[in-house]
Order: structure tokens, then C-alpha cells, then sequence
């Protein structure tokens, strides 16, 4: 644990606020207010932010369906995230996008993606670009266990390895492809194995455990930015809901989420790691719980007040001949 | 100053004077250049049929990419690239294998800019051969430009003619959204004058290229030929036909089409692609749409059977449409 107190501080906001954003949204669904799909980050916050404390603004992220905590992560505004969820004007996409297409490029935020594998040609193209520019950046994709089987993921490995390209393929396994066990879909059975095909080193880490997905994605970022190629990590984790809101979840084990909650919890680790340690103080992490309760329903009011896009709004950003 | 020069030549020249004056232009492809990591020579190829030979000498590897055969990976880069401050321009080399890479093309590429409020650029270009002709069969040899021109955020651009080619290329290249620049096979040595210096044609303007009171021809990309050899063939019979030459799908300068049928009171469309769901369909729905009252007979099309295009010389002779059949049209609905 070599991270100063500050940066343990933010990384506690970052998955707390993640958490909160999720769990609000969880209990606000069933309400029917919220239009559309809804695929929830809970339980794989330490993933998410353990890579991203390792990035800054030049960097660039492709995200997936559930790609809420990304985009926390990678420093999106949560009023915008929130309203555009909602579907309002003041969303970051000013409600053309939804919760599967949040965005925001001057972040380095490529999009949550609605198309299962779409990501990772996209990152190569970045990573590309940041090379070509000589912005110092690099290009991180995120993938669930469900996209690591599609063509594009394959192609995107390939492509970054001989193109020697400053990427770091991040997959997010957490045992489901919607319904289906990663534990039958994925050929091999080992992820990195796989990477290693392609020549890329990978690693695989706990995904509840911040410190260790930080200390995994501090080596890969480094390997990128010192123009060494790109890099494979796989970090092991769960999600706290189903595949999207509204999934009966029947073909999980009973008691299987109540369980990891109980045990391997990421905020929860986190939490006693550090106080532990005597990096921080319960009191601390306290006053960013209230903290972040208090943005999380702030930014529900905003996203509430916020107005309906109107039908001039239908035809602006794109070219419209008809 | 104007020259003689070949389609191919023009638009090797458009992307060469685009890659001088702007080094964020980068193009990637299956051997755009060839030969790399192989014992004989590099730039071995230029572009299977030699469109990007030259490039690769003069800008290097970091702004000549060979790719694996790899179509969703490097179309797929060429997006994400775009997005992120470089204007690439990929080179699918055939438009048919649009199949292995299409969800960068119409999922990605095409909906940044609306999908994420406005905030997103894509300057992509796509260059890709389309056409028949070169007996090349059913998985080489298709007009799939309609397909594209259905989706909303992709650009389409068919030019016809070397002139056109170079100035819609560069046009291509500094326009902000994505475009699918679709190249005639037939056309690669098809000469004409093309002036030295950059210039660039803008989207949307169709170019007539026969004047005529009796009949309005639409037409694009290498049938723009077949109806000037129909139009010059009824010319000798007294019918008049007037050629539009689309050059770009989306946007389509429906001006123009409109105002030749006010004109004539009478539309031909002549369309290399399957008739359903084509520019021709698309041409005579906005005709019967907006200029109904104009018409003195019913529209008429002529286009590629409903069939994949066949590989025998006798067969795709027959498939692809020619001035007989443009005439027979023109005849027809002069009769009505």
C-alpha cells in the first residue's frame, strides 16, 4: 500500500460513489421512472477504480453495457450521468445516449458501449492516436466475460500486439454472460493463457481487492507508457444484481450474492485494510459515506427537475436529409 | 493545370496531397503498402490493385499502417482513432467484406456523433471497391452502397469519374463524420482531367452531366457512363435525356433531381445494385413524392436483377445493366 493518503481517500469516494450511484438507481428502477435498460456495476467497483486511479485525462477508456462505474471512475460528471439516465436535456448526452451510451471525450471516456464487444478495435485505434500524437497516453478496454469470446476482442489483442500499441485489456470477469457460466463459454478456461496467445503478458487478480487490481494495472500502464506494448488483465469479481434490472437471476446459486456481500465485499475490504493499517480513519471514510449520499440524491432531484428533450433536439447532431 | 490522369491516380493523389498538408491523415488497410515482415520488397503491393502504391516510402509505417486481415480490428481502430484526434482513412478493400466488420461501421462509427449529444467526432474515411465487371463473383463484385445510405451519421460518396474522385476524396478526409467512399473497380483506369492542385467538391451537389428536355436519367458511379452512351445513342433519334450523376447518396441532392423531372416530366433510374431497397427505389419514392404532378409517365428502373452477381462472363454481361436497356427505358416512357 504505497498510495499517499489522499489518493486512498479518493479512491474510497470513487467506489463509494459507484456503490451509491448503483444501489439508488436499484431501488429507483423498480419505481418505473427510469426509462430503458439498466445494467448495474455493484460489487465490481475495486476493478474499475483500481485501474483508473493509474490514468488521467489523456488516457482513453472503452466501456460496456454496464459501464456506469467507468465512467465514475474516469471522472464523468455524476449530475450528467444521472440526468442522462433519466433522459433529460442537462445529461451528458443530452438524453440521446442513455445509460448504455454515456460519454464524454474530453474525459477520455469512449462511451459505454450497448454492442458486446465493441470496444476493443475502438481502443486500438485510440492507443493509436495517442502513439501518433505523442501524447504520453495510453488506451485501456474494459470487457466482461461475456465479450472475451467475440471475434472483435481476438482481433483487438492481435491488432494492439503487432501494432505494439500502448493498450491494456482489462476483462471483467464476473462468472456471468447474462446467464451463461464464464466457466463453460470460455475455451481453455484460463483468460491469460489466451492473452498469452497473442504475446500479450496478463495477469489475473482478485477484482474485490483495490490494491491488488491497482498494483496489476499500475505495471501494465507503466509497460504502455514506456512503449512496450499492450498488456492482459483479468480481474475475478461479482455483480451484486443481474444482468440487467428486472433479471429473475434463477440461475444463480441461492445465497451466492448474499454470501460474496458478506465476505469479499470491496468497500468493506477496503475499509477494514486501511483502518487496519492505520492509513485512515473510520471517521474518515464516515464523512464520505455522508458525503456521497447526499451527491447521489442531489443528482436524482437535478435529474428529476431536469427538462424532456424537445422534438428540435430529434434532428440536431447528425446529418438529416428527409 | 489539368491533366490527363486515371481515376486510381486521382485518388492516390488526393490522399497524398491530404497526408502533406495534414499529418494527423494517417490510412490503414490490408497491404495499403504490403510486403511488411516478409523477405522481398516492401511497399509490394500499394493496395491490391496498387491505389495506395507510393504512400508508404514517402510517410512511413506510423502513417502507412499494413494491418493483419483483421477487418473488425483495423476498421474498427480507424473509428476509435478518428475519435481520438487522428483522420484516418481505412481501406476496406472489398466493399462485400463490410460483413466481417459492419457493427464499427453502423453501431460505432455512425451514431458517436448523435448518440453522445453532439459531443463526438468521427473523421473516418472508408474507402472500398465496389462493382462488377471483373468477373469476380457474387462475394466480390456488389453495389452495397444502399446499405449504407440507410444508416443515419454515415456520409456516402460514389464518384464516377477521376475528376470527381480526387476532389470528393479530399472533401471526404476533411469532413467531420464518417464517410464511406465507394470506388468503381471498372473505373480505376478510366482517364480524365483532374487539375494538380487540392480541391474539394462538396457533399450533396449532383453533376449533370447531358442536358435534356424529354428525359431525366439519375444515375451514379459507373452507370453514369452507361446512360452518357444511352443518352448520346437516343440523341441521334431526337430524345433529349439529361443526365444527373448523383456523386454522393448521403446527402443526395434532391434539388436537382427534382427540378431535371419538373423539367422533363419524365425519370429513368439507373442503378448498378438489387432493386429493393436501392437509390433506385429511394430516387423514384422521392420523385413520386414530390413531383408526381410533373410526370407525364409512369417512373421507370433499371437495375441489376434481384440475384447475387454470377461469376460466367455470359451471366454478368447479362446482370450488369447497359445502353440498351437504358434505352429501351427511355423509349418506353417516351411512349406513355
Amino acid at each position: 500500500m504505497q498510495l499517499a493518503r489522499e489518493e486512498l481517500l479518493r479512491a474510497y469516494r470513487t467506489m463509494k460513489t459507484i456503490r451509491e450511484f448503483e444501489e439508488r438507481l436499484h431501488v429507483d428502477f423498480a419505481t418505473g421512472e427510469i426509462p430503458g435498460f439498466v445494467h448495474l456495476y455493484a460489487g465490481e467497483e475495486a476493478s474499475g477504480v483500481g485501474v483508473m486511479m493509474n490514468l488521467d485525462d489523456r488516457d482513453y477508456i472503452a466501456s460496456t453495457h454496464r459501464g456506469h462505474g467507468h465512467c465514475i471512475a474516469k471522472g464523468c460528471d455524476v449530475d450528467g450521468m444521472m440526468a442522462e439516465i433519466y433522459g433529460r436535456t442537462d445529461g451528458l448526452c443530452a438524453g440521446k445516449g442513455g445509460s448504455m451510451h454515456i460519454a464524454d471525450l474530453d474525459k477520455g471516456m469512449m462511451g459505454a458501449n450497448g454492442i458486446v464487444g465493441g470496444g476493443p478495435p475502438l481502443i486500438c485505434g485510440a492507443a493509436l492516436a495517442n502513439k501518433n500524437l505523442g501524447t504520453g497516453g495510453v488506451a485501456v478496454c474494459f470487457v466482461g466475460d461475456g465479450a472475451f469470446n467475440q471475434g472483435t476482442n481476438a482481433e483487438g489483442m492481435n491488432l494492439a500486439a503487432v501494432w505494439k500499441l500502448p493498450a491494456i485489456f482489462v476483462l471483467e470477469n464476473n462468472g456471468y454472460a447474462e446467464t451463461t457460466s464464464s466457466s463453460w463459454a470460455i475455451g481453455g478456461g484460463n483468460p491469460v493463457d489466451r492473452a498469452k496467445g497473442f504475446g500479450l503478458p496478463g495477469v489475473s487478480v482478485d477484482g474485490f481487492d483495490f490494491f491488488a487490481v491497482h498494483e496489476a494495472a499500475k505495471e501494465a500502464v507503466e509497460r504502455a507508457r514506456a512503449g512496450d506494448g499492450p498488456s492482459f488483465i483479468e480481474t475475478r469479481l461479482s455483480r451484486y444484481y443481474g444482468h440487467f434490472e428486472g433479471d429473475s437471476q434463477t440461475y444463480r446459486g441461492k445465497d451466492e450474492v448474499k454470501e460474496i456481500r458478506e465476505s469479499v465485499d470491496a468497500l468493506s475490504q477496503f475499509r477494514e485494510k486501511v483502518i487496519g493499517a492505520a492509513l485512515l480513519e473510520s471517521d474518515d471514510l464516515d464523512s464520505i459515506d455522508g458525503e456521497v449520499a447526499e451527491l447521489i440524491d442531489n443528482s436524482v432531484s437535478k435529474a428529476k427537475a431536469s427538462p424532456l428533450p424537445t422534438s428540435e433536439d430529434l434532428l440536431t447532431d447528425v446529418y438529416v436529409s428527409y | 493545370m489539368a491533366r490527363k490522369i486515371s481515376y486510381q491516380q486521382a485518388i492516390n493523389e488526393a490522399l497524398d496531397q491530404e497526408m502533406e498538408r495534414d499529418e494527423t491523415v494517417v490510412i490503414m488497410g490490408e497491404d495499403v503498402a504490403g510486403g511488411l515482415g516478409s523477405p522481398g520488397e516492401r511497399d509490394a503491393w500499394g493496395g491490391v490493385l496498387g491505389v495506395t502504391k507510393g504512400l508508404q516510402p514517402k510517410y512511413g509505417d506510423d502513417r502507412v499502417l499494413d494491418t493483419p486481415i483483421t477487418e473488425s480490428g483495423f476498421i474498427g481502430a480507424a473509428v476509435g482513432a478518428a475519435t481520438a484526434g487522428l483522420r484516418p482513412v481505412a481501406e476496406l478493400m472489398f466493399i462485400d467484406f463490410m460483413g466481417v466488420c459492419f457493427d464499427q461501421i453502423f453501431n460505432q462509427a455512425a451514431k458517436f456523433r448523435y448518440m453522445f449529444g453532439g459531443k463526438a467526432e468521427t473523421p473516418v474515411v472508408i474507402r472500398t471497391m465496389y462493382g462488377a465487371g471483373l468477373r469476380a463473383a457474387a462475394q466480390h463484385s456488389q453495389c452495397l452502397y444502399p446499405v449504407f445510405t440507410h444508416i443515419p451519421g454515415l456520409k456516402v460518396v460514389t464518384p464516377s469519374n477521376p475528376y470527381d474522385a480526387k476532389g470528393l476524396l479530399i472533401q471526404s478526409i476533411r469532413d467531420n463524420d464518417p464517410v464511406i467512399f465507394c470506388e468503381h473497380k471498372f473505373l480505376y483506369t478510366l482517364e480524365g482531367d483532374v487539375p494538380e492542385e487540392p480541391y474539394a467538391i462538396p457533399f450533396g451537389e449532383a453533376n449533370i452531366t447531358r442536358e435534356g428536355d424529354d428525359v431525366t436519367i439519375v444515375t451514379l458511379g459507373r452507370m453514369v457512363h452507361i446512360a452518357n452512351e444511352a443518352a448520346d445513342n437516343l440523341a441521334k433519334d431526337g430524345v433529349n435525356c439529361e443526365v444527373v450523376d448523383l456523386r454522393t447518396t448521403s446527402p443526395m441532392d434532391t434539388e436537382t433531381i427534382i427540378e431535371s423531372v419538373e423539367n422533363t416530366g419524365r425519370l429513368v433510374v439507373l442503378d448498378e445494385a438489387n432493386p429493393r431497397c436501392s437509390i433506385a427505389t429511394d430516387v423514384s419514392a422521392l420523385v413520386a413524392q414530390e413531383a408526381f404532378g410533373s410526370l407525364k409517365a409512369p417512373i421507370k428502373m433499371v437495375t441489376a436483377p434481384h440475384t447475387p452477381v454470377p461469376f460466367s462472363d455470359a451471366l454478368e454481361d447479362m446482370y450488369i445493366p447497359d445502353a440498351n436497356q437504358v434505352s429501351d427505358a427511355v423509349r418506353l416512357v417516351m411512349e406513355a
